[in-house]
């Protein structure tokens, strides 16, 4: 596979980098300030090619806390919020689709 | 079942304690993720989309009660309390912590289980028949031969880094249960003519993107020879197998690039090097193996007890059951029972610990304390007495097992698709579980008979599309998913790849265009007990695809 910093980056609108963390593989955002979060709404967007490769250069070197970093596309709304910009994304921040099993009452 | 002997016990526990110091390290920054991919891979342990997910092997599919057990407890403990049964014979758990999968994983090798080569380049899980051992039309328990394969390539060094992955499936029965011909290996043990037991030996089978059915390299291997041909197998994969492109790296493509004879003969002469060597089977050492194998002390018993046949005039819910769900078992007085996991608008294959907790009470209560796994994703007990089981319906129908669905249109094959992996393009049990919804008039179900529905959620066809009697595969364009429908695969003694129908329709209309076919079989049928395989073969695709096409 190819590595995140060897792939040519095309974007088309807002950008987030995301990964899993390293201890318990939970979806995790870059931070501005070079630090992850769990919230998207506190993510480093930008729509930028050139800060988008730095940051997923910067996460790529965070080695130790998170593990696959890449560029995932985000939508923004009128009032700023940040949206996963594919089903996949959506997936991974709300979790799966479906009622995970339920117990029966046993 | 098969007990370990204390090589095992030593190999599993020393494993524990191996990963658990490479974890620490990655943990600690010591190692990072590149180096310790291949690590954790050799121990089942992926990343998934949410989390890590572990994957267990349950070898030939054959579990005790205690191990039972243990895997509820590990769903409880460190996942969130369910686990699912893949096509495999495996377990996978979607939520596992990495700092805790050590302790997860010491817990299983307290009773004998273990991840490894259930992921990376090697020989995976061997799987067989989930009624090996109990069904009427098999001539030997295929487990013996699984087990004997399955301890000659564990921690194999030589077959350590294959160019791929490579799975095995042994069966012994005149009907396949086991998919013998979507292996990469597949051996299947029956009699010549002079009444001799040995393996016909399939070689090249496979499903992803480029699905071919394993091809008979040879008719008839005496048993004294399996390790030496396999190993003869293997050897000619590692060599001409291609290394230089994952998509064609698999077995099958070596095999029908090379052509099957011309395989074959390639093996032939490795084989004839190595036949009389130390690994022609020597009978103590199958003696041994075997007598690891312990059968249950089975009662004297008749068949069709009278209180089972006035249970079965008295409850219709009770007859429809058993009509479905139980099958004959070698000796009068007992059954074979499947607990489906395929509730309407359930998960298939997923199983609560509550569940798997229960399971592992009445299978010490009614089936001498083993349970197996099936690659239908559904679970069995394999020796029930046939008078109780009224008293064990009652008990699984509270448990949410009993849906008397097996082998019907709502006991689908699923991957986890989009909602878990990585890998996936779509969705898969969405899909899944409307489907079982349109279908949840029982009657409806059973007047379409048996009907087999498989979906995978991307190429790589975990979910068995190819071999669906109506397959479904997942493919997304331009950002929306989208599904592709074949019809007439089958994964029995007459495998099938399926037939594409037509282009691929939008999500929201896959169940519709479930129903589609489902009326249009009905219509089509010679008979009602023409089964939808049959009536696909008989007519081809293309009066389905009309009418799933005419509409849309």
């Amino acid at each position: 596979m190819t590595s995140p910093l060897q792939q040519k980056i095309k974007i088309n609108g807002p950008v987030v980098v995301t990964a899993n963390r390293v201890g318990d593989g939970a979806v995790v955002y870059r931070r501005a300030d070079g630090g992850w979060t769990t919230e998207l709404h506190d993510a480093a967007v930008t729509a930028d090619a050139g800060v988008a490769r730095e940051l997923v250069s910067a996460a790529v070197a965070d080695d130790l806390r998170a593990v696959g970093p890449y560029i995932a596309p985000v939508t923004l709304t009128r009032d700023g919020e940040v949206r996963p910009g594919n089903l996949r994304e959506l997936i991974r921040r709300h979790g799966p689709t479906i009622d995970l099993p339920v117990t029966f009452g046993i | 079942m098969y007990i370990y002997d204390d090589l095992d016990r030593t190999l599993v526990t020393e494993r524990v304690a191996e990963f658990r110091d490479q974890v620490a390290r990655r943990l600690s920054g010591e190692l990072t993720e590149d180096e310790f991919k291949p690590l954790r891979l050799m121990n089942g342990v992926y990343l998934q989309l949410h989390a890590y997910m572990l994957r267990t092997s349950i070898p030939y599919g054959t579990l005790s009660s205690a191990q039972l057990r243990m895997l509820a407890h590990v769903a409880r403990r460190y996942d969130r309390g369910y686990g699912h049964f893949t096509t495999r014979q495996n377990i996978q758990y979607h939520w596992i912590k990495l700092e805790e999968l050590p302790d997860a994983m010491a817990d299983f090798a307290s009773v004998g289980m273990h991840g490894m080569q259930t992921s990376g380049n090697c020989v995976r899980n061997i799987t067989t028949d989930q009624w090996a051992g109990v069904a009427p039309d098999e001539i030997e328990d295929p487990r013996i031969w699984a087990e004997i394969v399955r301890q000659h390539v564990t921690l194999h060094p030589e077959f350590s880094f294959l160019p791929r992955k490579f799975k095995i499936a042994v069966g012994a029965s005149s009907h396949d249960r086991a998919a013998l011909r979507i292996h990469d290996l597949a051996l299947r043990l029956h009699r010549n003519g002079a009444g001799e037991t040995g393996f016909e030996v399939m070689v090249g089978g496979g499903l992803g993107r480029t699905p071919y059915l394993a091809k008979t390299i040879k008719s008839f291997l005496h048993t004294r020879d399996v390790l030496s041909y396999v190993e003869a197998i293997l050897r000619t994969y590692n060599s001409f197998g291609r290394r230089d492109n994952i998509y064609k790296a698999r077995i099958k493509i070596l095999v029908h690039e090379l052509g099957a004879e011309a395989f074959a003969k390639e093996v032939e002469t490795e084989w004839q090097s190595i036949k009389d060597g130390p690994l022609a089977l020597d009978p103590a050492v199958f003696d041994e193996i075997a007598g690891r194998f312990r059968y249950p002390a089975y009662a004297r018993l008749d068949d069709n007890p009278k209180a089972l046949a006035h249970a079965r005039r008295s409850d219709p819910l009770f007859d429809a059951w058993m009509g479905n769900s139980v099958a004959n078992h070698k000796l009068p007085g007992y059954a074979i029972v499947t607990l489906s996991l395929k509730p309407e608008g359930g998960t298939p294959g997923d199983a609560t610990a509550e569940q798997m907790d229960a399971i592992a009470d009445l299978a010490d209560r009614y089936s001498f304390g083993e349970i197996r796994v099936g690659h239908e994703q559904n679970l069995c007990l394999p020796h029930v007495a046939q008078r109780d089981l009224p008293e064990l319906w009652r008990a699984l129908d509270a448990i949410g097992v009993a849906t008397p669905n097996v082998g019907l249109v709502s006991d689908i094959i699923s991957c986890p698709g989009l909602d878990y992996c990585s890998l996936a393009n779509t969705r898969s049990i969405p899909i899944a579980q409307e489907i079982t919804r349109r279908f949840h008039d029982r009657d409806l179900a059973r007047e379409l008979g048996r009907l087999h529905i498989n979906i995978s959620g991307c190429i790589n066809a975990c979910g068995h599309h190819h071999v669906g009697h109506i397959g479904i595969l997942g493919v997304e364009k331009n950002g929306e998913e989208f599904f592709q429908i074949t019809l007439g695969g089958k994964a029995d003694e007459d495998a099938k790849l399926g037939t594409l129908i037509g282009p691929a329709v939008p999500y929201a209309q896959v169940a519709d265009v479930v129903e589609d076919i489902a009326a249009a079989y009905i219509e089509l049928r010679e008979r009602p007990d023409e089964l939808f395989i049959d009536t696909v073969k008989r007519t081809g695709v293309e009066p389905f695809k009309e009418r799933v096409y005419a509409a849309r």
